[in-house]
C-alpha cells in the first residue's frame, strides 16, 4: 500500500507526518519526493548512499546543419532554447525532454545528449529505517521525471510512505497518482484553508482515497473541520498546536521520539487507513 | 544606435519597468533618427524562461543598448552573446531613463544582477 502526504500549501507539516508516521509504524519504506527541498532526513540524518543518477534528455544544436530558422525555439513551450541571429543557444536546465525540437527541425540539426537532474539516494540497508529520496540539481525546473525514477524504487513488500511536494503542480500529481491512499495535511487558517481545497481537487481528479491530518490544531479557526464535516471527509488525526512540538521540530528531532504516545496514534491512523482502504470508502 | 527601455508602457511618457524579463513593453528609440517604437515583451506571458523570451525580443528588434533594473543569468547571456549592452538602474518613466543614460548615470553591467526567476516573486 502506497501512501502519500500531501498539502496544498508548504510549511503544513507534510514531512512531520510522513516522517513521525514511517517511524511509529517501523517496518514501511519513507520516500522523500520532494526532490526540490527533500528535509525529511533533516529529521532522520541517516547514512545515504547513490542509487543512480538520473538525466533527461536535452538537445545540442549541430552548428553545420543548424540554418537559424528559429522553429526549435518556437516550439519550445519551456524557453530553454533561443534562437539568436547568430546561433541557437540551448538553456538545458530549462528543457523537459520532450524531444519537441528534434521532431520540429527539417534540418536534423538537434541532437539529443543526457542532461543530468538529480540523484536518487537510499539509506543503507543496515539503518533502522527504509528510506529513499531524490535530490533535484539546484536550477533544473523538470521535478516530474526524477520523482518517476524515485518510484520505481518503490519496496512493493511494504507499506510505502511517500513525502510529497507542495502544491498542485505536476509533481505533486506524479505523487499522488501513484498512490492508492493520500493523506491531506492542512491547519485551519485562510492560507491552509485555501491551499487545502486546491489539494482536494486535485484528489478528486485523480480518483484517490482522502483523509485530512489536521496539523496545529487550536489554531486559526474551525473552518476546515466544518468542510470536512460538511462533505464527509475523514480526519485522520489531529496534531495540536503545542510549543513542545514545535520545539523538537526545530532542533531536527522527530517529535514521536521523545513524546513515545504519539507512535500509537499514528499507528491508530494508519489502521484506519487500512481499514477504509478494505472498505473500498474514501472517495467522494 | 538603438536604446531600448524595459517599461509598463509604450511611450517616452510611460514609467519604466525594473523587471526586464516580466515588464509589458519594451520602448524602442533610435537615437539617430528620434523615432520611438515599442514591442511587446513575450516574457510575461512565459510559464518559465521568461527572460529568455524578453531578451530573443531585445536581440531581433535589432537594439543596441537595453536600459532596465534587474537582469537575470539566462537573459544576460542572451544578451551578451550577440553583444548588446545592459545599463542598469533605471527610474521614473522612459524619457526619464533616457536623459539618465545621456547623464551616464546607468551603468554598465558586465554579468547578471539578478538571480533567475527573480521577477516571479513580484509577478
Amino acid at each position: 500500500m502506497k501512501v502519500a502526504i500531501a498539502s496544498g500549501k508548504g510549511g503544513t507539516g507534510k514531512t512531520t507526518v510522513a516522517v513521525n508516521l514511517a517511524l511509529s509504524l517501523g517496518g514501511v519504506h519513507l520516500l522523500d519526493c520532494d526532490v526540490e527541498e527533500p528535509n525529511c532526513n533533516l529529521f532522520l540524518g541517516l547514512e545515504l548512499e547513490k542509487l543512480e543518477y538520473v538525466t533527461c534528455q536535452v538537445p545540442e544544436i549541430d552548428p553545420e546543419k543548424c540554418t537559424l530558422c528559429g522553429k526549435c525555439a518556437d516550439f519550445c513551450r519551456y524557453n530553454a532554447l533561443a534562437a539568436l541571429p547568430s546561433r541557437v543557444l540551448v538553456f538545458p536546465a530549462l528543457c523537459h525532454g520532450c524531444g519537441g525540437c528534434g521532431l520540429v527541425c527539417t534540418e536534423g540539426a538537434v541532437r539529443e545528449k543526457p542532461g543530468i537532474l538529480g540523484i536518487l539516494e537510499s539509506a543503507r540497508s543496515d539503518s533502522s529505517l527504509e528510506f529513499s529520496r531524490g535530490v533535484l540539481n539546484v536550477g533544473e525546473a523538470a521535478a516530474t521525471p526524477l520523482i518517476r525514477a524515485l518510484q520505481r524504487h518503490i519496496d512493493n513488500s511494504r507499506p510505502a510512505i511517500i513525502d510529497s511536494p507542495p502544491g498542485v503542480a505536476c509533481p505533486v500529481l506524479a505523487v499522488i497518482g501513484a498512490a492508492d491512499y493520500c493523506v491531506l495535511v492542512t491547519e485551519s487558517t485562510p492560507f491552509g484553508f485555501h491551499d487545502f481545497r486546491l489539494a482536494l481537487e486535485a484528489v478528486k481528479a485523480l480518483k484517490v482515497p482522502f483523509g485530512v491530518v489536521l496539523n496545529r490544531d487550536g489554531l486559526g479557526d474551525s473552518r476546515v473541520e466544518e468542510f470536512c464535516g460538511a462533505k464527509g471527509i475523514p480526519i485522520l488525526l489531529r496534531i495540536p498546536d503545542d510549543r513542545r512540538i514545535a520545539q523538537l521540530y526545530s532542533e531536527g528531532i522527530p517529535f514521536v521520539e521523545e513524546m513515545p504516545e504519539w507512535k500509537e496514534k499514528f499507528a491508530g491512523m494508519f489502521s484506519a487507513i487500512r481499514a477504509i482502504m478494505e472498505s473500498g470508502e474514501g472517495t467522494e | 544606435m538603438k536604446v531600448c527601455i524595459s517599461s509598463t508602457g509604450k511611450d517616452l511618457e510611460s514609467e519604466v519597468d525594473p523587471q526586464f524579463g516580466r515588464c509589458g513593453y519594451f520602448v524602442i528609440v533610435d537615437l539617430d533618427t528620434g523615432s520611438v517604437t515599442s514591442l511587446k515583451n513575450p516574457g510575461p506571458e512565459a510559464s518559465g524562461g521568461s527572460g529568455i523570451r524578453a531578451a530573443e525580443a531585445i536581440v531581433n528588434s535589432k537594439a543596441d543598448i537595453l536600459l532596465t533594473g534587474s537582469v537575470g543569468p539566462n537573459s544576460f547571456s542572451i544578451l551578451s552573446e550577440v553583444g548588446v549592452e545592459v545599463r542598469v538602474g533605471v527610474k521614473g518613466t522612459v524619457a526619464d531613463a533616457l536623459k539618465q543614460y545621456e547623464a551616464g548615470d546607468l551603468c554598465i553591467i558586465d554579468s547578471p544582477n539578478s538571480s533567475a526567476h527573480n521577477g516571479m516573486k513580484n509577478s
